[in-house]
Protein backbone atom coordinates (compact mmCIF):
# COMPACT_ATOMS: atom_id res chain seq x y z
CA UNK A 1 0.00 0.00 0.00
CA UNK A 2 3.03 2.14 0.22
CA UNK A 3 4.77 4.08 2.68
CA UNK A 4 2.72 5.41 5.50
CA UNK A 5 3.76 9.05 7.36
CA UNK A 6 2.19 10.80 9.84
CA UNK A 7 1.01 14.58 9.24
CA UNK A 8 -0.93 16.75 10.77
CA UNK A 9 -3.52 18.75 9.56
CA UNK A 10 -5.70 21.51 10.61
CA UNK A 11 -8.93 21.29 9.61
CA UNK A 12 -11.29 24.08 10.37
CA UNK A 13 -9.43 25.13 13.79
CA UNK A 14 -8.19 21.66 14.91
CA UNK A 15 -4.78 19.63 14.68
CA UNK A 16 -5.50 16.48 13.41
CA UNK A 17 -2.46 13.48 13.84
CA UNK A 18 -3.01 10.94 10.67
CA UNK A 19 -1.10 8.66 9.06
CA UNK A 20 -1.56 9.20 5.58
CA UNK A 21 0.52 7.13 2.35
CA UNK A 22 1.58 9.44 -0.20
CA UNK A 23 -1.49 8.61 -3.00
CA UNK A 24 -4.00 9.79 -0.44
CA UNK A 25 -6.25 12.63 -1.25
CA UNK A 26 -6.93 15.18 0.68
CA UNK A 27 -10.47 14.48 -0.25
CA UNK A 28 -10.30 10.77 0.35
CA UNK A 29 -8.73 11.77 4.25
CA UNK A 30 -11.02 14.31 5.27
CA UNK A 31 -13.90 12.04 4.38
CA UNK A 32 -12.60 8.40 5.20
CA UNK A 33 -10.08 9.15 7.92
CA UNK A 34 -11.63 12.03 9.61
CA UNK A 35 -15.48 11.68 9.16
CA UNK A 36 -15.72 14.89 7.47
CA UNK A 37 -17.98 13.71 4.79
CA UNK A 38 -18.88 17.18 3.59
CA UNK A 39 -16.55 17.34 1.17
CA UNK A 40 -18.31 16.13 -1.47
CA UNK A 41 -16.20 14.00 -4.13
CA UNK A 42 -18.62 13.68 -7.50
CA UNK A 43 -16.14 13.43 -10.68
CA UNK A 44 -12.64 12.49 -8.68
CA UNK A 45 -11.38 14.38 -11.63
CA UNK A 46 -10.73 17.92 -10.93
CA UNK A 47 -13.61 19.21 -13.37
CA UNK A 48 -17.03 19.28 -11.22
CA UNK A 49 -15.34 21.57 -8.23
CA UNK A 50 -18.32 19.77 -6.06
CA UNK A 51 -14.65 18.73 -3.48
CA UNK A 52 -13.57 22.24 -3.26
CA UNK A 53 -11.99 23.60 0.18
CA UNK A 54 -10.11 26.12 1.46
CA UNK A 55 -6.54 25.57 1.57
CA UNK A 56 -4.93 28.87 3.25
CA UNK A 57 -7.88 30.74 1.89
CA UNK A 58 -7.70 29.44 -1.64
CA UNK A 59 -10.02 27.04 -2.91
CA UNK A 60 -8.61 23.72 -4.12
CA UNK A 61 -9.50 20.49 -5.57
CA UNK A 62 -9.13 18.24 -3.21
CA UNK A 63 -9.27 15.50 -5.26
CA UNK A 64 -6.53 16.57 -6.82
CA UNK A 65 -4.88 17.54 -4.00
CA UNK A 66 -2.14 14.74 -1.98
CA UNK A 67 -2.90 14.73 1.76
CA UNK A 68 0.95 15.10 2.43
CA UNK A 69 1.52 18.24 0.69
CA UNK A 70 -1.25 19.69 3.39
CA UNK A 71 0.91 19.40 6.44
CA UNK A 72 1.50 23.07 8.33
CA UNK A 73 -1.60 24.53 6.61
CA UNK A 74 -5.10 25.56 7.06
CA UNK A 75 -7.52 23.84 6.28
CA UNK A 76 -11.28 24.96 5.88
CA UNK A 77 -14.11 22.56 5.00
CA UNK A 78 -17.98 23.33 4.87
CA UNK A 79 -17.94 22.03 8.24
CA UNK A 80 -15.64 24.78 9.84
CA UNK A 81 -17.80 27.63 8.08
CA UNK A 82 -20.32 28.02 10.72
CA UNK A 83 -19.40 30.18 14.01
CA UNK A 84 -17.92 27.54 16.60
CA UNK A 85 -18.77 29.35 19.31
CA UNK A 86 -22.70 30.10 18.70
CA UNK A 87 -23.51 27.64 15.82
CA UNK A 88 -24.57 30.46 14.03
CA UNK A 89 -24.76 30.14 9.98
CA UNK A 90 -22.03 31.79 7.54
CA UNK A 91 -24.29 34.37 5.90
CA UNK A 92 -23.30 32.24 2.78
CA UNK A 93 -25.01 29.08 4.37
CA UNK A 94 -28.14 31.70 5.36
CA UNK A 95 -28.71 32.83 1.81
CA UNK A 96 -28.44 29.49 0.49
CA UNK A 97 -31.30 28.25 2.65
CA UNK A 98 -33.61 31.27 2.32
CA UNK A 99 -32.95 31.64 -1.15
CA UNK A 100 -33.28 27.87 -2.30
CA UNK A 101 -29.18 27.65 -3.19
CA UNK A 102 -29.45 23.36 -3.11
CA UNK A 103 -30.97 21.26 -4.42
CA UNK A 104 -29.72 17.74 -3.90
CA UNK A 105 -26.84 19.57 -2.15
CA UNK A 106 -23.43 17.89 -3.96
CA UNK A 107 -22.52 21.13 -5.35
CA UNK A 108 -23.43 23.06 -2.47
CA UNK A 109 -19.77 22.79 0.03
CA UNK A 110 -18.45 23.41 -3.14
CA UNK A 111 -19.89 26.47 -3.93
CA UNK A 112 -20.19 28.32 -0.76
CA UNK A 113 -16.45 27.82 0.03
CA UNK A 114 -15.33 29.27 -3.39
CA UNK A 115 -17.97 31.80 -2.66
CA UNK A 116 -16.77 32.47 0.41
CA UNK A 117 -12.96 33.04 -1.11
CA UNK A 118 -14.46 35.25 -3.49
CA UNK A 119 -16.49 37.76 -1.16
CA UNK A 120 -13.05 37.77 0.88
CA UNK A 121 -11.45 38.86 -1.73
CA UNK A 122 -13.85 40.63 -3.34
CA UNK A 123 -16.75 42.40 -0.99
CA UNK A 124 -18.46 43.39 -3.48
CA UNK A 125 -18.46 40.98 -7.04
CA UNK A 126 -20.31 41.90 -9.76
CA UNK A 127 -22.63 39.06 -11.16
CA UNK A 128 -20.61 38.14 -14.09
CA UNK A 129 -17.40 38.35 -11.60
CA UNK A 130 -19.78 35.56 -9.35
CA UNK A 131 -19.88 33.45 -12.02
CA UNK A 132 -16.53 33.62 -13.39
CA UNK A 133 -15.68 32.64 -9.54
CA UNK A 134 -17.98 29.68 -9.79
CA UNK A 135 -17.28 28.50 -13.44
CA UNK A 136 -15.33 25.55 -11.69
CA UNK A 137 -18.06 24.47 -9.88
CA UNK A 138 -20.91 22.61 -11.86
CA UNK A 139 -24.61 22.40 -10.12
CA UNK A 140 -25.62 18.91 -11.53
CA UNK A 141 -29.27 20.33 -10.84
CA UNK A 142 -28.82 23.39 -13.23
CA UNK A 143 -29.52 25.82 -9.94
CA UNK A 144 -26.84 28.78 -11.22
CA UNK A 145 -29.27 30.96 -11.27
CA UNK A 146 -30.78 31.19 -7.82
CA UNK A 147 -26.88 30.15 -6.54
CA UNK A 148 -25.53 32.99 -8.37
CA UNK A 149 -28.36 35.38 -6.11
CA UNK A 150 -27.30 33.68 -3.00
CA UNK A 151 -24.34 34.85 -3.04
CA UNK A 152 -25.24 38.55 -4.27
CA UNK A 153 -27.39 38.61 -1.17
CA UNK A 154 -24.57 36.92 1.45
CA UNK A 155 -22.08 39.79 -0.28
CA UNK A 156 -25.01 42.41 0.64
CA UNK A 157 -25.57 40.53 4.13
CA UNK A 158 -21.90 40.87 4.71
CA UNK A 159 -21.43 44.41 4.12
CA UNK A 160 -24.26 45.23 6.05
CA UNK A 161 -23.20 43.30 8.86
CA UNK A 162 -19.63 45.27 8.48
CA UNK A 163 -21.32 48.94 8.55
CA UNK A 164 -22.73 47.93 11.27
CA UNK B 1 -4.20 5.26 -6.54
CA UNK B 2 -1.94 4.94 -2.89
CA UNK B 3 0.11 2.41 -4.50
CA UNK B 4 0.33 4.09 -7.55
CA UNK B 5 2.80 6.58 -5.57
CA UNK B 6 4.55 3.96 -3.35
CA UNK B 7 7.69 5.52 -4.79
CA UNK B 8 7.07 9.14 -3.87
CA UNK B 9 9.97 11.49 -3.38
CA UNK B 10 9.89 15.57 -2.65
CA UNK B 11 13.53 17.01 -4.33
CA UNK B 12 13.98 20.53 -2.24
CA UNK B 13 16.62 21.78 -5.22
CA UNK B 14 16.06 21.45 -9.41
CA UNK B 15 19.58 19.96 -9.34
CA UNK B 16 18.07 16.89 -6.42
CA UNK B 17 15.27 16.29 -9.19
CA UNK B 18 17.48 16.06 -12.09
CA UNK B 19 19.54 13.31 -9.64
CA UNK B 20 16.57 11.46 -9.11
CA UNK B 21 15.51 11.40 -12.75
CA UNK B 22 18.77 10.09 -13.90
CA UNK B 23 18.55 7.29 -11.33
CA UNK B 24 15.16 6.12 -12.28
CA UNK B 25 15.39 6.80 -15.87
CA UNK B 26 12.21 6.10 -17.94
CA UNK B 27 10.24 5.02 -14.59
CA UNK B 28 9.44 8.19 -12.76
CA UNK B 29 7.51 11.36 -13.77
CA UNK B 30 7.17 14.62 -12.27
CA UNK B 31 4.55 16.08 -10.61
CA UNK B 32 4.00 19.66 -9.66
CA UNK B 33 0.17 21.45 -9.54
CA UNK B 34 -0.80 17.25 -10.62
CA UNK B 35 -3.84 18.74 -12.94
CA UNK B 36 -2.99 16.36 -15.29
CA UNK B 37 -0.58 13.76 -14.17
CA UNK B 38 -2.72 13.15 -10.32
CA UNK B 39 -5.94 12.71 -12.93
CA UNK B 40 -4.09 10.16 -15.31
CA UNK B 41 -2.84 8.13 -12.46
CA UNK B 42 -6.32 7.91 -10.82
CA UNK B 43 -8.10 6.81 -13.92
CA UNK B 44 -5.66 4.57 -14.36
CA UNK B 45 -3.99 5.55 -17.41
CA UNK B 46 -0.57 6.25 -16.47
CA UNK B 47 1.71 4.36 -13.36
CA UNK B 48 4.94 5.43 -12.70
CA UNK B 49 7.07 3.92 -10.42
CA UNK B 50 8.29 6.80 -9.32
CA UNK B 51 6.95 10.11 -8.49
CA UNK B 52 8.93 12.91 -8.10
CA UNK B 53 7.04 16.11 -6.69
CA UNK B 54 8.75 19.29 -7.56
CA UNK B 55 6.59 21.83 -6.10
CA UNK B 56 8.63 21.71 -3.09
CA UNK B 57 11.61 23.25 -4.73
CA UNK B 58 11.59 27.46 -4.00
CA UNK B 59 11.45 29.91 -6.81
CA UNK B 60 9.94 28.57 -9.76
CA UNK B 61 7.30 30.60 -10.13
CA UNK B 62 8.77 33.86 -11.31
CA UNK B 63 7.25 35.89 -13.99
CA UNK B 64 9.79 38.36 -15.08
CA UNK B 65 9.98 40.98 -17.85
CA UNK B 66 12.57 43.18 -19.11
CA UNK B 67 12.01 44.87 -22.37
CA UNK B 68 15.36 44.27 -24.01
CA UNK B 69 15.54 39.89 -23.51
CA UNK B 70 11.84 39.86 -23.26
CA UNK B 71 9.76 37.63 -20.68
CA UNK B 72 11.00 34.41 -18.33
CA UNK B 73 8.88 32.49 -16.97
CA UNK B 74 9.63 29.89 -14.31
CA UNK B 75 8.24 26.15 -15.03
CA UNK B 76 5.90 26.55 -11.96
CA UNK B 77 4.27 29.60 -12.76
CA UNK B 78 0.52 29.17 -13.02
CA UNK B 79 -1.80 29.83 -15.78
CA UNK B 80 -3.22 32.19 -13.40
CA UNK B 81 -0.17 34.07 -12.60
CA UNK B 82 0.39 34.09 -15.75
CA UNK B 83 -3.22 35.33 -16.81
CA UNK B 84 -3.41 38.39 -14.51
CA UNK B 85 0.36 39.07 -14.45
CA UNK B 86 1.07 42.73 -15.67
CA UNK B 87 3.94 42.79 -18.19
CA UNK B 88 2.41 39.44 -19.40
CA UNK B 89 -1.22 41.54 -20.01
CA UNK B 90 1.08 44.32 -21.25
CA UNK B 91 3.04 43.20 -23.76
CA UNK B 92 2.34 39.59 -24.57
CA UNK B 93 -1.84 39.67 -24.17
CA UNK B 94 -2.44 37.02 -26.46
CA UNK B 95 -0.49 34.65 -23.56
CA UNK B 96 -2.52 35.98 -20.58
CA UNK B 97 -5.79 35.24 -22.81
CA UNK B 98 -5.16 31.84 -23.46
CA UNK B 99 -3.87 31.18 -20.33
CA UNK B 100 -7.29 32.88 -18.77
CA UNK B 101 -9.55 30.32 -20.49
CA UNK B 102 -7.42 27.17 -19.21
CA UNK B 103 -9.59 24.94 -17.37
CA UNK B 104 -11.50 26.46 -14.55
CA UNK B 105 -10.59 29.10 -11.82
CA UNK B 106 -9.65 26.24 -9.62
CA UNK B 107 -7.22 24.35 -12.24
CA UNK B 108 -5.60 27.74 -13.20
CA UNK B 109 -4.27 28.53 -9.40
CA UNK B 110 -2.64 24.69 -9.66
CA UNK B 111 -1.77 24.28 -13.78
CA UNK B 112 1.95 24.95 -14.10
CA UNK B 113 3.24 26.27 -17.68
CA UNK B 114 6.04 23.56 -17.56
CA UNK B 115 2.76 21.08 -16.95
CA UNK B 116 0.35 21.91 -19.12
CA UNK B 117 3.74 21.39 -22.30
CA UNK B 118 4.71 18.47 -20.93
CA UNK B 119 1.44 16.81 -21.12
CA UNK B 120 1.07 17.92 -24.58
CA UNK B 121 -2.54 17.54 -25.20
CA UNK B 122 -3.48 18.43 -28.69
CA UNK B 123 -5.76 21.37 -27.08
CA UNK B 124 -3.12 22.15 -24.58
CA UNK B 125 -3.73 26.46 -24.28
CA UNK B 126 -0.43 27.27 -23.99
CA UNK B 127 0.98 26.10 -26.86
CA UNK B 128 -0.60 28.22 -29.70
CA UNK B 129 -0.09 31.70 -28.41
CA UNK B 130 4.02 30.35 -27.19
CA UNK B 131 4.15 29.90 -30.45
CA UNK B 132 3.40 33.13 -32.92
CA UNK B 133 5.18 34.12 -29.67
CA UNK B 134 8.47 32.67 -30.77
CA UNK B 135 8.59 30.63 -27.54
CA UNK B 136 12.18 28.34 -26.29
CA UNK B 137 11.95 26.31 -23.27
CA UNK B 138 15.10 25.85 -21.38
CA UNK B 139 15.70 22.04 -20.40
CA UNK B 140 17.86 20.92 -17.64
CA UNK B 141 19.63 17.67 -16.49
CA UNK B 142 22.48 16.45 -14.56
CA UNK B 143 25.40 17.76 -16.26
CA UNK B 144 23.78 19.89 -19.03
CA UNK B 145 21.10 22.03 -20.49
CA UNK B 146 19.77 22.58 -23.98
CA UNK B 147 16.95 24.77 -25.32
CA UNK B 148 14.16 23.57 -27.52
CA UNK B 149 11.53 26.01 -29.38
CA UNK B 150 8.18 25.40 -27.98
CA UNK B 151 7.43 24.45 -31.81
CA UNK B 152 9.65 21.87 -31.89
CA UNK B 153 8.42 20.72 -28.18
CA UNK B 154 5.13 18.33 -28.94
CA UNK B 155 5.38 15.34 -31.49
CA UNK B 156 2.47 13.76 -30.81
CA UNK B 157 -0.42 13.77 -28.34
CA UNK B 158 1.08 13.41 -24.85
CA UNK B 159 4.38 13.29 -26.16
CA UNK B 160 7.52 15.37 -26.28
CA UNK B 161 11.23 15.47 -27.00
CA UNK B 162 11.85 15.88 -23.28
CA UNK B 163 14.33 12.81 -22.37
CA UNK B 164 13.49 10.78 -19.03
CA UNK B 165 16.51 11.95 -17.19
CA UNK B 166 15.12 15.91 -17.91
CA UNK B 167 13.02 18.32 -16.58
CA UNK B 168 11.66 21.84 -17.68
CA UNK B 169 12.98 24.75 -16.30
CA UNK B 170 11.86 27.75 -17.73
CA UNK B 171 10.13 29.47 -20.83
CA UNK B 172 11.77 32.07 -22.60
CA UNK B 173 9.78 35.15 -24.58
CA UNK B 174 11.20 37.52 -26.92
CA UNK B 175 10.36 40.89 -26.68
CA UNK B 176 7.25 41.32 -29.04
CA UNK B 177 8.24 43.38 -32.57
CA UNK B 178 7.27 46.92 -32.51
CA UNK B 179 4.11 47.39 -34.15
CA UNK B 180 2.81 44.41 -33.21
CA UNK B 181 -0.32 42.64 -31.60
CA UNK B 182 -1.51 39.36 -30.70
CA UNK B 183 -4.95 37.54 -30.72
CA UNK B 184 -6.29 34.22 -29.80
CA UNK B 185 -9.81 32.96 -30.13
CA UNK B 186 -11.49 29.63 -29.29
CA UNK B 187 -14.42 27.59 -29.80
CA UNK B 188 -15.56 25.44 -27.17
CA UNK B 189 -18.53 24.11 -26.73
CA UNK B 190 -19.55 25.82 -22.92
CA UNK B 191 -18.48 29.45 -22.12
CA UNK B 192 -17.46 28.25 -19.06
CA UNK B 193 -14.91 25.36 -17.88
CA UNK B 194 -14.03 23.25 -21.12
CA UNK B 195 -11.07 21.99 -23.52
CA UNK B 196 -11.48 23.90 -26.23
CA UNK B 197 -12.80 22.39 -30.11
CA UNK B 198 -10.54 24.70 -32.15
CA UNK B 199 -8.51 27.26 -30.85
CA UNK B 200 -6.47 29.56 -32.86
CA UNK B 201 -3.20 32.39 -31.87
CA UNK B 202 -2.25 35.53 -34.06
CA UNK B 203 0.53 37.69 -34.06
CA UNK B 204 0.49 40.95 -36.69
CA UNK B 205 3.45 42.98 -37.45
CA UNK B 206 2.25 46.03 -39.35
CA UNK B 207 4.41 48.49 -41.45
CA UNK B 208 1.70 50.93 -42.76
CA UNK B 209 -0.79 49.08 -44.62
CA UNK B 210 1.61 45.97 -45.14
CA UNK B 211 1.16 43.30 -42.59
CA UNK B 212 5.30 42.85 -42.71
CA UNK B 213 4.77 39.39 -40.46
CA UNK B 214 1.81 37.05 -39.55
CA UNK B 215 2.19 34.20 -37.39
CA UNK B 216 -1.11 31.90 -37.05
CA UNK B 217 -0.92 28.53 -34.82
CA UNK B 218 -3.68 26.24 -34.14
CA UNK B 219 -4.57 24.34 -30.90
CA UNK B 220 -7.00 21.17 -30.82
CA UNK B 221 -7.04 20.31 -34.81
CA UNK B 222 -4.10 18.40 -35.43
CA UNK B 223 -2.05 15.80 -33.26
CA UNK B 224 0.27 18.68 -31.68
CA UNK B 225 -0.55 22.44 -32.22
CA UNK B 226 0.79 23.53 -35.65
CA UNK B 227 1.42 27.16 -36.94
CA UNK B 228 -0.73 27.24 -40.10
CA UNK B 229 2.32 28.55 -42.96
CA UNK B 230 0.76 28.69 -46.07
CA UNK B 231 -2.05 30.77 -44.49
CA UNK B 232 0.58 33.19 -42.75
CA UNK B 233 2.69 33.51 -46.96
CA UNK B 234 -1.31 34.71 -48.14
CA UNK B 235 -1.00 37.77 -45.90
CA UNK B 236 2.80 37.99 -45.08
CA UNK B 237 4.54 41.42 -46.94
CA UNK B 238 1.24 41.86 -48.64
CA UNK B 239 -1.21 45.00 -48.21
CA UNK B 240 -4.37 44.08 -46.25
CA UNK B 241 -7.41 42.87 -47.85
CA UNK B 242 -10.95 41.18 -47.06
CA UNK B 243 -9.97 38.90 -50.04
CA UNK B 244 -6.94 37.89 -49.11
CA UNK B 245 -8.32 37.87 -45.00
CA UNK B 246 -10.76 35.18 -46.47
CA UNK B 247 -7.99 32.91 -48.54
CA UNK B 248 -5.61 32.98 -45.28
CA UNK B 249 -8.88 31.31 -43.39
CA UNK B 250 -9.13 28.74 -46.16
CA UNK B 251 -5.78 27.91 -46.09
CA UNK B 252 -5.12 27.35 -42.59
CA UNK B 253 -8.22 25.41 -42.33
CA UNK B 254 -7.05 23.56 -44.96
CA UNK B 255 -3.18 22.94 -43.28
CA UNK B 256 -5.80 21.81 -39.97
CA UNK B 257 -6.07 17.55 -39.75
CA UNK B 258 -8.72 17.82 -37.20
CA UNK B 259 -10.45 14.91 -36.03
CA UNK B 260 -14.11 13.75 -35.17
CA UNK B 261 -14.52 13.65 -31.23
CA UNK B 262 -17.17 14.02 -28.52
CA UNK B 263 -16.70 17.96 -29.04
CA UNK B 264 -17.44 18.41 -32.67
CA UNK B 265 -17.02 17.26 -36.07
CA UNK B 266 -13.48 17.49 -37.92
CA UNK B 267 -15.67 19.42 -40.75
CA UNK B 268 -17.14 22.36 -38.40
CA UNK B 269 -13.42 22.69 -36.78
CA UNK B 270 -12.30 23.04 -40.34
CA UNK B 271 -15.08 25.80 -40.72
CA UNK B 272 -14.21 27.05 -37.45
CA UNK B 273 -10.50 27.29 -38.08
CA UNK B 274 -11.29 29.61 -40.87
CA UNK B 275 -13.85 31.82 -38.96
CA UNK B 276 -11.77 32.35 -36.37
CA UNK B 277 -7.92 33.07 -38.32
CA UNK B 278 -9.65 35.79 -40.04
CA UNK B 279 -11.51 37.18 -36.90
CA UNK B 280 -8.18 37.01 -35.00
CA UNK B 281 -6.06 38.67 -37.29
CA UNK B 282 -9.02 41.15 -37.85
CA UNK B 283 -8.90 42.01 -34.03
CA UNK B 284 -4.97 42.13 -34.14
CA UNK B 285 -4.55 44.59 -37.02
CA UNK B 286 -7.28 46.52 -35.28
CA UNK B 287 -5.63 46.04 -31.92
CA UNK B 288 -1.92 47.07 -33.96
CA UNK B 289 -3.74 50.36 -35.55
CA UNK B 290 -5.51 51.48 -32.26
CA UNK B 291 -2.38 50.66 -29.88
Amino acid sequence: MGEQVEVTLTVNGDAHEVRVSAGETLADVLREKLGLTGTKVMCDEGECGSCTVLVNGTPVLSCLTLAVECQGKDILTVEGLADPQTGKLHPLQQTFVQHSGMQCGTCTPGMLLTAKALLDSNASPAENEVREALSGNLCRCGNYKRIVQCVMAAADMMKGATRN
Amino acid sequence: MAKALKNYFVPKTVQEACSMLSAHRGEARVIAGGTDLLRQIKCGEVLPEYVINVAAIPDQDYITYDKTSGLRIGAQATAGSIASSPPVREHFAVLASAAGRLGSPHIRRRATIAGNLCNASPSAELYPPLMVLGASLKIIRAGGERDVAVDRFAVAPGQTVLQPDEIVAEVRIPPAPARSAGAYLTQRVRKGEDIAMVSVAVLVTMDGDVMSDLKIALGAVAPTAIRAPAAEATLRGRKFSEDLLGKAGQAAAAEAQPIDDVRASAEYRRKMVAVLVARAVMQAMEQVKSG
